[in-house]
Order: structure tokens, then C-alpha cells, then sequence
């Protein structure tokens, strides 16, 4: 228990020296480019989420929503030894189940939105399943299988929008609005948080957050999965069948990375599957996010959050005259670095390790 | 007859960015570090490289100022892999996270800066290097049209980039060193090779051959930089697999590849391909479907360089 809490003490102090030099990175940047307004400008990164009050911290909600999924997506896998990059293309086939469901089952009245939610999570479910059955049973790299899957996902999904006039806005070139009773009800947020884009999808991803935590936690099947996570070998010799895990990880994290699409698609702020070849942002953040939050459910959410209160704050960026491509590079940087877990350990290790001969000289009387 | 010089033609333009970064990613891998962080390295590349060409457009003639945007953007992206190499290598971090960093990094930091610089985000440049046709040469039948008329340069660079990396991979020292890396780096280091060394040899010239990648790929197919080269890096690892980190399989990879995109790409000119009625979207799915096809029935026996992605640590047994 002891070793536990220690090696996430080093986690979390890893995830916050990457975080310092992310934001070191990207005072640095600014100062570069313009010395005058740079200071302002970085206050702006750090607390411009606060600008409109109760609205900011519902906006930061807003867009913490979609990106805590795909980070939880990633870091359900990762826990469970792959590393999915499909999250994109999952992602997008979640939006457009919810987008398809959301315009053409529209006789469903109160349970609308539901349904479609439904539809995200299967189709995204089904583009997780394929790299899962790949690598089960023809030993397809995941990573690889992944990122095809993001392209065949996108390209689908623009082509099958595209050729659908029911779900195709010939003007726009994206699709259509989804009916009224599709947009996910605000659960009582708006009336916290007036003014912002907030509503009850925040709530479905803590709920989401919360199971996976339990099914990580406190179930056999998530020790299971853990376990062929940390040694695959060891878990297929203690008789756990790692072909279904494989499988089944896949799949989960593909179902949460789908919900996330149809959470942002049927969030009714006008948010359309626009016919572009390039890959969903919000899937490549979840990345970023599982990474900072080290993986763990609990700390995907914080770090979501966190992602998002600097997107937030780097909206009002252009004030200064700086693009907000400024939040892309601090969060790269804290990535890169948060890669580094290993010279923060070794880090602490050696200061350990000093106070500890420190200790022993003292007790030994200095005797050598 | 016109019309296949034209696909031909149209081929080659695909063709060569992909096989030039495949090989990239080819000598990294086969070093025994996988570079995820290709699409990264050709935006680094194409970005400094376009930059140039913008900056010094009309000054000097079109050849000598692609020649020397090649040299910037080759240098750009091996500058911007050592920050790959330095995580993989030293600090033994995780491959897929470094690299996704830098993915990360490269287009936001492209259109910071070009924002910095001329306030809008794409950088327009004036193509004038296209050789209408070579002389003597572009008058041989048959070849002539398809490979001397309507040319870059760039096409024979990495006509000689391929013949290049065959014979440094399997012909000279360094080569047998470089794969011995990747297969077996305890072996190799027993053997009193430099494992360290040899990766960063590895990385660095994928960065090299990636940033130029970059270039190689925006310069016939547009007319501005907008931080974006539509996802070609992760398709040169496609081609790096399909081709099964082999340098002659990766150019027939990169052909196939390359076929795809120009027919998705230029289809509804081609009577042909228009009568037949397929969506062009079909044409752009192909080469990723295809690549699973082709894991499918070759990952059992995977031809990977052993070590690849596994940080090599002295101490480990």
C-alpha cells in the first residue's frame, strides 16, 4: 500500500513538473514574440476561463465535456496494456451515429437523445472492436490498425453524410441540424451556469468516469484487464484469456471515445459534422489528456478539466494579438515531458537515496 | 496513351513524398526507435522550407531556390527529431508519447509563427519549378512523357534517396550496424557498436529525409503552406509496414499508394475512371483498408525489427 501511494505521489509530481515547464515553454513564446504584451497575455492563459464569471466556469464544462472521454477512452486502454490512437475515428463514428439517430428517429419523443446517445456508443464500440479483433487474432499492431481506422472512419463518414440527402446540408457542406428532441437536456445546468454552452452531457461523463473507475477498481474483470495490462504473459499464465481481453478493452474504450462524439454533436450549440478530410481534434486531445491524468479515471477527469480551463482561457488570447495556437504548443510541451516520468523518479530516487546514506552517517556516529 | 502519362505523372507526385518519409521512418525503425512523429517532422520541414521559398520568391532562379529549400527543410526536420531522439534515447521515454507530442507540436507552433510573421497562417510561395520537359531526355518514347516531362527535381532526388538508402542499409557498415540496433542492441553492443550512437544516427535521419518529405509533398500539389500535409506521415508508416521496413518493397508500397491518391485525386478527368461511376471517396479509403488487408496476413510473422519501440537500456539483461 505504502509503495502505491509513493508511485503516484511521483505520478501526480511528474504530471506538475511537465505542467511548470509547459507553461515556462510558453511564457518563453510569448515574450519572444511580443515582450510588451506578454505578461498580460499569459495571465490570460491562466485565468482568462474566469473572465465571465458563473458563464466561464460553465463554458470550461462545456468543453471539458467531449475531451474527459476521449482522455478516459485512451487511458481505459492504456491501463489495460494498448495504446489507443484510434480515437479520432471513433470519436467521429459516435458523432455520427448520434447525428444520424438525432435527425432520422425523430418519432422517439422524451427518450430522442438517449437513443442517439445509444447509436454513438455502438458504432464508436464497432470502430474499437476492429483494431481489438486485429490484434486478438491476427497479432496486428494497435497502434497502426488504429490509425487506419481513423482515415476509413472519417472518409465514411463524410462519404455516407455526403450521399444522404436527408443528413446533408448541400449549402454548408456539413449535415444537418439534429431535431430538438435529440439536444441533450440541460439537467438544470443552465440555471448555474447562465449563459453558457454547459448541459447534462458534463454529467453523463462523470457518471462514466465513475463506472470505469469501478470497473477498473472494485471488479474481476478490471483486474483482469489490469493484469494482462501490466504483464501479458503473467496474466495468460494465471489463466486469464487475454485474446478477450484484448477484445473487450478495445471495444469499452471505443464505446466511451463514441459517446464523447455524440455528447459534442448533440450538445444543440450548433455543432455540425462538416465535410473536411481531416481527423476530429477532440480524439488526438484525448491523448493529451489520458497522459496528463496518468491514465487514472479520477485524474483523466481533472486533467480534461484542466485542458480545458486553458483552451478556454486562450480564447481571450486574441486580445494581445496571439493566436491560440499558443494553448496547442504549452500542451505539446507538457506531454513531451510528462513522457519523462523517469528523471523526475530518478530525481527523487537520488535525493532519497542522499537522505537516506545522510541518515545512516548519522546513526553510524560518521564512522566509515 | 496521353491519359496514362497523365496518372503516371499524377502518380509520381504522390509517390515520392511517401517513399522519401517511408525510408525515413525505415532507418529509425530499422535502429530500433519508432517514429510516430513523421507527420510532425514534415511540417516542421515543409514550414521553414516554405517559409524560405516565400521569403526569397522572385529573387533567384526557381532551381537553385529549391535546391536550397530542400538543404532547410532536411535540416529543419533533423534538428526537430533530435527532440524525438533525446526522449526515446536518454531519457527512455515512451516512443508514442514523445512522438504524439511532437505531432502535436509542429502544427500549432507552423501557424504560430506564421502568424507572428506575415499575420495570416498560410505562407503563399510561386511555383516555378516545375521542368517542362527535360532535355534530350524528354524526348525518349515511352519514358520520356512519363518520367522527364512536367518533372520536379525532387522525383529524381528521391529516385536517388531510395537507390541510396538500399545500398547504405545492406551494402556498407554503418547499415549492418544500424539494423543490428534494432534486431538485437545488446548483441550489438557486446560487439563494440554504439547502440546510443546509432540510434540517433537512425532518428536523425528520418527527421532529414521526413522534413524533406514535407517540402517534396506541398511543393507540385499547392500553391500555399497552410501547417498541414493531410495526414501523409501516418500514411508513410502505413507505406514503412506495407512495405515491411524493406527499401525496394517500401517504393512499391509508396507506387501503390501513390496510385490510389491520384486516381481518388484526379479521377473525374480520366473518361475512364468517370464512366465506372465509383465514388472518389472509395479510391481514398483503399490504401488504408488495403494496409489492414496486408497486416492481416503478415503480422503473424511480423518482418519488424526486433527491438523497435523498446528504449534499449545498458543495464537490462
Amino acid at each position: 500500500m505504502k509503495l502505491k501511494n509513493k508511485r503516484n505521489y511521483v505520478g501526480v509530481l511528474s504530471s506538475v513538473f511537465a505542467i511548470f515547464i509547459g507553461l515556462l515553454v510558453g511564457l518563453v513564446v510569448l515574450i519572444l514574440c511580443n515582450p510588451s504584451q506578454a505578461l498580460p497575455g499569459f495571465m490570460t492563459i491562466l485565468t482568462g476561463a474566469f473572465t465571465h464569471g458563473m458563464r466561464g466556469v460553465g463554458q470550461v464544462f462545456y468543453y471539458a465535456t467531449p475531451i474527459i472521454l476521449t482522455g478516459l477512452s485512451v487511458g481505459f486502454a492504456f491501463k489495460t496494456g494498448v495504446f489507443n490512437i484510434g480515437t479520432p475515428g471513433q470519436f467521429i463514428m459516435g458523432a455520427f451515429g448520434a447525428v444520424y439517430a438525432g435527425i432520422m428517429w425523430d418519432r422517439l419523443g422524451g427518450l430522442h437523445w438517449a437513443a442517439a446517445l445509444l447509436a454513438s456508443i455502438v458504432l464508436g464500440a464497432f470502430w474499437g472492436l476492429i483494431p481489438g479483433l486485429l490484434k486478438a487474432y491476427f497479432n496486428v499492431n494497435v497502434v497502426i490498425s488504429c490509425i487506419m481506422m481513423n482515415y476509413i472512419g472519417m472518409y465514411l463518414v463524410n462519404w455516407t453524410v455526403r450521399s444522404n440527402k436527408t443528413l446533408f446540408n448541400t449549402l454548408r457542406n456539413e449535415s444537418k441540424d439534429v431535431a430538438s428532441t435529440a439536444v441533450i437536456p440541460k439537467m438544470g445546468l443552465d440555471k448555474v451556469f447562465t449563459g453558457s454552452s454547459v448541459n447534462g452531457g458534463i454529467i453523463i461523463a462523470i457518471v462514466v468516469v465513475i463506472l470505469i473507475y469501478i470497473l477498473l477498481n472494485k471488479t474481476t474483470f478490471g483486474y483482469e484487464l489490469k493484469a494482462v495490462g501490466y504483464n501479458q504473459d503473467a496474466g495468460k499464465y494465471a489463466g486469464i484469456n487475454e485474446k478477450r481481453n484484448v477484445v473487450a478493452a478495445m471495444m469499452i474504450a471505443g464505446a466511451i471515445a463514441g459517446l464523447a462524439g455524440g455528447l459534442l454533436y448533440l450538445a444543440g450549440t450548433g455543432k455540425h459534422i462538416e465535410i473536411k478530410d481531416v481527423l476530429a481534434a477532440e480524439g488526438f486531445t484525448g491523448i493529451s489528456v489520458a497522459l496528463l491524468g496518468l491514465s487514472h479515471p479520477i485524474g483523466v477527469l481533472f486533467s480534461g478539466l484542466f485542458i480545458a480551463y486553458l483552451t478556454a482561457g486562450g480564447f481571450y488570447l486574441q486580445l494581445f494579438e496571439f493566436s491560440t495556437e499558443i494553448i496547442d504548443i504549452i500542451v505539446a510541451v507538457i506531454i513531451y515531458f510528462s513522457a519523462f516520468a523517469l528523471i523526475v523518479r530518478s530525481i527523487l530516487g537520488k535525493i532519497q537515496e542522499k537522505r537516506a546514506k545522510k541518515e545512516e552517517m548519522r546513526e553510524g556516529g560518521g564512522q566509515e | 496513351m496521353s491519359v496514362i502519362y497523365f496518372i503516371f505523372q499524377q502518380t509520381m507526385l504522390f509517390t515520392i513524398p511517401l517513399m522519401i518519409v517511408a525510408l525515413g521512418g525505415m532507418f529509425s525503425e530499422r535502429s530500433g526507435v519508432v517514429n510516430i512523429a513523421l507527420e510532425g517532422i514534415m511540417i516542421m520541414g515543409a514550414f521553414t522550407s516554405i517559409l524560405f521559398l516565400n521569403l526569397t520568391g522572385g529573387k533567384m532562379s526557381g532551381q537553385v531556390q529549391l535546391i536550397l529549400a530542400i538543404l532547410i527543410s532536411m535540416a529543419t526536420g533533423a534538428v526537430f527529431s533530435l527532440t524525438h531522439a533525446y526522449a526515446a534515447i536518454n531519457m527512455k521515454a515512451d516512443q508514442t508519447i514523445s512522438g504524439t507530442a511532437l505531432n502535436m507540436f509542429a502544427p500549432a507552433f507552423a501557424i504560430f509563427v506564421a502568424r507572428v510573421i506575415q499575420g495570416v497562417q498560410q505562407i503563399q510561395f510561386t511555383n516555378t519549378f516545375r521542368i517542362d520537359s527535360v532535355p534530350v531526355l524528354g524526348k525518349i518514347p515511352v519514358i520520356g512523357p512519363m518520367l522527364f516531362q512536367n518533372a520536379y527535381i525532387t522525383t529524381y532526388l528521391g529516385i536517388i534517396i531510395l537507390v541510396m538508402s538500399a545500398l547504405v542499409l545492406y551494402r556498407t557498415r554503418f547499415g549492418l550496424r544500424l539494423r543490428a540496433c534494432g534486431e538485437h542492441p545488446h548483441a550489438a553492443d557486446a560487439a563494440g557498436i554504439n547502440v546510443y550512437r546509432m540510434q540517433y544516427a537512425g532518428v536523425v535521419i528520418s527527421g532529414a529525409l521526413g522534413g524533406l518529405g514535407g517540402l517534396v509533398f506541398v511543393v507540385p500539389t499547392s500553391t500555399n503552406f497552410n501547417a498541414d500535409v493531410a495526414g501523409y506521415g501516418f500514411l508513410a508508416i502505413a507505406v514503412l509496414i506495407f512495405g515491411q521496413w524493406k527499401p525496394w518493397k517500401i517504393l512499391g508500397a509508396s507506387l501503390f499508394f501513390g496510385l490510389m491518391k491520384a486516381i481518388a485525386a484526379a479521377y473525374s478527368g480520366i473518361p475512364f475512371l468517370a464512366s465506372l461511376g465509383i465514388p472518389s471517396y472509395l479510391y481514398k479509403m483503399v490504401p488504408y483498408i488495403a494496409t489492414m488487408v496486408v497486416l492481416m496476413f503478415t503480422s503473424r510473422n511480423s518482418q519488424a525489427p526486433r527491438a523497435s519501440g523498446v528504449p534499449y537500456d545498458k543495464g537490462q539483461r
